[in-house]
């Protein structure tokens, strides 16, 4: 299995030196697609043109990256794109381990399953074989490497691809079941960009199945646990943040970083919903819908932790779609993240109702994007109005892509419990539906 | 009316007996009791203040009618009429020199491509201390509106300038006095002042109405503090930038509302004196219209040891050969101004006119009617320039007509002009509404020199400069700045500000370029003609220039007052500040016409979002039950009423 990895490996890593090396490069790092205000390699480099003029980054609006990345871009500047590589190569070996793991445990669950006879009999084609369960982990890297997202964002050393390998590692740490590393990883993931702050729900439900805390209220143990990993993931933000600000000596990177993504005073267009929503806004309803649009990130924890408390992995990737979709400044290289994921999934086509549809606009949009923008832009016969109604469309068909799965996962794991092969009372076909 | 004014020669009367009370208690106090009215300063202002406060709508008018008493006193008694219940008042208590002292100049200067160049400048100074905590309160020459601004705001240096259209230095030579276009204002305050901004935002808002002008428009967003280019012109030991502001609005239009109270700031109005000039139908049928205002504190002698407060108020305007000379190389003043000088402003101790000559020593450029015996040199920007001057206290200057006409007749339109050593331009390189790259050049036009020049830059913050991108070369090679201050900008707070100082090679173009990256805004940040672009304003580029001749370093030995604005440290160098062009940037905009539509839209797809999964979330798979028609169910129920089976 480590030969088709290294291939693979090998691969990306040559696409994107090539790509670094040709002229695309600099074009590609000016796309509003790839780079936002957050995370733009030009900004990186303001930053550390500022520290050199002696004035603070964050005394400007330019900058918003945290001090720890500015930290370690003074000293790998030069080695700039061999960091990017290295984060795209890190994150997709973290998700392969992971998965691999992660599908392990599907395979020894559902033996179990089997074993005991909790599968009706007609599910039998439901159920899992090792064979087609064996590639899915080549298949999860080669769709984090190989996505064009991931390709473009890297080449644009958009510093989202080093958030997400931040992401990758919390995500292996957790399925490995260390519980102080998915700590410390998540604490510097929500360092980075506040939103990963919702994965700490998928977190402890998948660690506490791993250590048999049952999710009970009432029980001790279950906030012993809590507990534990509350106290480890605080204490790790708390040493980052003390860090971060010996570093720079001054709190001034709080509202430039945090309050920035909170606030979204930067209004550069980008595939999400919030640039045009506050430009067009009224100023006195401008703090509330700010409220309900970050609120509604963070929102959708508490009821999918609920609703898929069995199932933390499904959580994770659900968690990462939600957050690349409603975050303020999102760009491609969030969502190729949980795009890596789809492989893992591969067992819910059948159940899937309008992939083809979602799929097809998703090309289209991703195709138009440029165009729009061009017309918009540079030839000024479009306006604004049409590269908004893009991302409108492209983030439609994301939400209909998530809930499709979503929907999907549900309903195999309905018919794992009442059969696949449903009969109504008077034993003619029956269909289902959501009531 | 009357009682109005028997109160007031009453108060006069006391407050005269007061002084000489004083005098006579051998009391340091400063007496303003020159050769008429009984002066008011200092402590003994207590029912003069009360009075004042009780009177605030007539303080114009009474400022003028105090005026009125000055100007009667020095010819004829007889000619007052007004004070005469207070006859002491006219008894001179022994001051020979008189506190305040107002002079008016002009000078043309003909331009090789034919236009015009008049500049006025109107200097009033006036030996008083604002800033003492007692409150100055008698107005003679220097008007009262601005003499509370001074004392109220602590106001330490006051430059502002009005501007239509742009100072072409390449075709016209170096201004008497810089300005560029739009508005601009720079103070320093006292370095008494705790709270500077909110000093700077009130006055704003206080010269706003003085001048009738949007300069209430300057808030945070568009206010520096250079910390090297703008330094106090006038008597200061105190050079922290936290006591300067500095800001332009480049959009401002001038026009005859602002001309207007301009002019009311002259003692003599336009009613005599070279300001019966200022007609506005001709001012603003020109190229190119500055007019300013410059507040600061000068010293009185040569050792400092007394200091006065000094208003130059100058306009400047160029004629254009074509649109106001019916491209005839013929000017006279009735021609450019549609008035004639018949007398001096009667207030003033030197009133005169001086036309440049330098180019026609001979007389073979151009002929001057009427001639004037009167010559002048005079040391301007690093160059010695010859003058014909007409003074026009003396009324031999206005022949037998009683009125002066000056005409200049061109005879050959052969000659070159002088190149400006320094000259600056810039543009917006780049296509497209995303980022684009700003252009500033610096000429060194001088053959062998090298010298250093001061730029500043402040660029508004919706245009976000990228620092690291700053190129600056000079011969295609890089010129790399011995000293740069920049403060990045703030989104909706303030703007950025770039500064530095970079040594300009002899006979060279130094280019420096920054891009930048272009914001969108909130579409109610756009102005109401937001395809029309945004405006930024000028670059500042302040330098010593390499003088030809020696300058003159004594600021206070009498010179003409055109020659005499810009202090002069050594002999070698003159100080030259020059503008370049403001930049016209078009942004991206939203559509203006549908918020209420993006608002739905966007709510509709986060609800699109919310709906999906709210449904998964709540309900779950059950197996559809065909529900039976609503025929078959009545009719169940009758079957079971009837007791069979239902169907």
């Amino acid at each position: 299995m480590a030969a088709p990895l290294t291939l693979l490996l090998l691969v990306a890593v040559t696409i994107r030196a090539a790509l670094f090396r040709s002229s695309l490069s600099e074009l590609i790092a000016e796309r509003v697609e790839v780079v936002s205000p957050l995370t733009a390699w030009k900004r990186v480099i303001e930053g550390l043109a500022l520290l050199d003029l002696g004035v603070s980054p964050y005394s400007g609006d330019v900058f918003h990256e945290t001090p720890l990345i500015i930290y370690l871009f003074h000293f790998v500047v030069d080695y700039a794109e061999i960091t990017f590589m290295l984060a795209d190569v890190i994150t997709a070996v973290a998700l392969y381990l992971a998965v691999k793991d992660y599908n392990k445990q599907v395979f020894r669950k559902q033996k179990f399953a089997l074993e005991a006879d909790r599968y009706p009999l007609d599910c039998l084609e439901l159920i899992r074989s090792p064979k087609e369960m064996y590639y899915i982990p080549l298949k999860v890297a080669m769709f984090y490497l190989l996505n064009p997202f991931t390709i473009l964002s890297c080449v644009a050393k958009s510093t989202c691809g080093l958030n997400n390998a931040v992401i990758a590692l919390f995500i292996l740490s957790t399925i490995k079941g260390n519980v102080l590393l998915s700590a410390i990883f998540l604490s510097l993931a929500t360092y980075q960009s506040i939103y990963p702050l919702t994965l700490c729900a998928p977190a402890l439900l998948y660690l506490m199945q791993r250590q048999y805390i049952p999710v009970n209220f009432r029980r001790a143990s279950f906030w012993w646990f809590i507990v534990q990993y509350a106290f480890m993931y605080l204490g790790s933000l708390f040493v980052i943040i003390c860090l971060s600000f010996f570093l720079l000596g001054s709190w001034d990177y709080l509202p430039s970083v945090y309050g920035f993504i909170l606030s979204v005073p930067d209004l550069t267009p980008n595939i999400g919903l919030f640039w045009y929503f506050f430009a067009e806004m009224f100023e006195h309803f401008r703090l509330f819908f700010l409220c309900v649009f970050q609120i509604n990130v963070f929102f959708y924890t508490i009821p999918l932790s609920i609703k898929l408390k069995e199932h933390p992995v499904f959580l994770i990737f659900m968690q990462l779609a939600v957050i690349s979709i409603f975050k303020s400044y999102p760009t491609v290289g969030d969502i190729a993240l949980y795009l890596a994921f789809l492989p893992v999934w591969s067992h819910l086509h059948r159940f899937l109702r309008n992939i083809f549809l979602v799929s097809c606009v998703l090309l289209a949009c991703s195709a138009l994007f440029p165009v729009l923008w061009h017309l918009w832009i540079y030839a000024g016969s479009a306006n604004s109005n049409f590269y908004y109604a893009i991302t409108l469309l492209f983030n439609v068909a994301q939400i209909l892509l998530v809930s499709d799965y979503f929907y999907a996962f549900l309903r195999r794991e309905h018919h794992l419990t009442y059969g696949l092969y449903l009969k109504r009372k008077d034993g003619s076909e029956a269909t289902l539906v959501l009531k | 009316m009357a009682a109005y004014r028997y109160g007031y020669s009453a108060v006069l009367f006391i407050l005269c007996g007061l002084s000489v009370f004083l005098v006579t208690n051998g009391q340091e106090t400063i007496l303003t009791g020159d050769d008429g009215a009984a002066a008011v300063d200092s402590p003994q202002t207590v029912t003069e203040t009360a009075e004042q406060t009780a009177e605030q709508p007539a303080v114009e008018e009474r400022q003028w009618e105090v005026t009125e008493v000055e100007e009667a006193s020095p010819d004829e008694a007889a000619a007052d009429k007004q004070d005469a219940s207070a006859p002491e008042t006219l008894v001179p208590p022994s001051v020979p020199r008189p506190k305040d002292d107002f002079q008016e100049e002009l000078v043309i200067r003909p331009l090789h491509s034919g236009d015009i160049y008049a500049s006025f400048q109107f200097r009033t100074l006036w030996e008083t201390d604002f800033m003492r905590g007692n409150k100055v309160s008698h107005y003679r020459l220097f008007p009262k509106s601005l003499g509370q601004v001074i004392s109220k705001f602590s106001v330490r240096e006051l430059h502002i300038s009005f501007t239509q259209g742009y100072w072409r230095t390449m075709q016209w030579g170096q201004p008497f006095l810089p300005a560029p276009p739009g508005a601009e204002l720079w103070v320093w305050f006292q370095d008494s002042v705790t709270d500077v901004d909110g000093t700077w935002k009130e006055l704003t808002n206080v010269l706003s109405g003085i001048f009738c002008a949007s300069l209430n428009f300057i808030d945070s967003t568009n206010t520096v503090q250079p910390s090297a280019s703008f330094k106090p012109l006038g008597i200061s030991n105190v050079t922290d930038h936290r006591f300067l502001r500095y800001a332009t609005l480049p959009r401002e239009i001038v026009c005859t509302e602002n001309l207007t109270p301009w002019k009311k700031l002259l003692p003599c109005g336009t009613k005599a004196g070279l300001a019966v000039l200022l007609k506005s139908e001709k001012l603003f049928h020109s190229s190119f219209h500055s007019q300013a205002v410059h507040i600061r504190p000068v010293c009185e002698d040569w050792q400092c040891k007394t200091t006065s407060w000094e208003l130059r108020q100058t306009l400047s305007v160029v004629f254009d050969l074509h649109t106001s000379g019916q491209g005839k190389r013929e000017w006279s003043l009735f021609k450019m101004f549609s008035r004639t000088l018949t007398d001096a402003c009667p207030l003033a101790s030197s009133s005169k006119v001086y036309i440049d000559i330098t180019d026609n020593p001979e007389g073979e450029q151009f002929e001057l009617i009427p001639a004037t015996p009167l010559l002048s040199q005079a040391v301007v920007l690093g160059d010695r320039r010859t003058f014909s001057v007409y003074d026009l206290t003396q009324q031999i200057t206005f022949g037998a007509v009683r009125s002066l006409n000056l005409l200049i007749r061109w005879k050959s339109t052969e000659g070159d002009m002088l190149r400006p050593l320094l000259h600056g331009e810039r543009y917006v390189a780049g296509y497209g509404l995303q980022t684009g790259e700003i252009h500033t050049l610096m000429y060194n036009n001088h053959p062998y020199r090298s010298f250093p020049v001061l730029l500043l830059d402040s660029v508004p913050w919706y245009l976000r400069l990228y620092i690291h991108t700053l190129t600056v070369t000079s011969k295609a090679k890089d010129n790399k700045p011995s000293y740069i201050h920049y403060q990045p900008s703030k989104d909706r707070v303030r703007p950025h500000l770039l500064e530095m100082l970079v040594q300009l090679p002899p006979n060279s173009v130094t280019e420096v370029t920054v891009q930048f990256e272009r914001a969108l805004l909130k579409w109610t940040e756009y102005t109401p003609d937001p395809n029309h672009g945004f405006y930024v304003g000028s670059s500042v580029l302040s330098s010593l220039v390499p003088s030809i001749v020696a300058m003159d370093t004594n600021s206070t030995q009498e010179r003409p007052l055109f020659s005499s604005f810009f202090p002069c440290k050594e002999e070698s160098s003159y100080f030259v500040r020059v503008y370049t062009e403001p930049l016209l940037v078009n942004l991206p905009t939203p559509d203006f016409s549908m918020p209420y539509n993006v608002i739905c839209l966007t709510c509709t797809v986060v609800a699109v979002g919310y709906g999906s999964l709210y449904n998964l979330l709540t309900r779950s798979f059950q197996i559809e039950e065909p529900s039976l028609g609503l025929a078959k169910r009545i009719a169940n129920i009758i079957r079971k009423m009837r007791g069979v089976p239902p169907l």
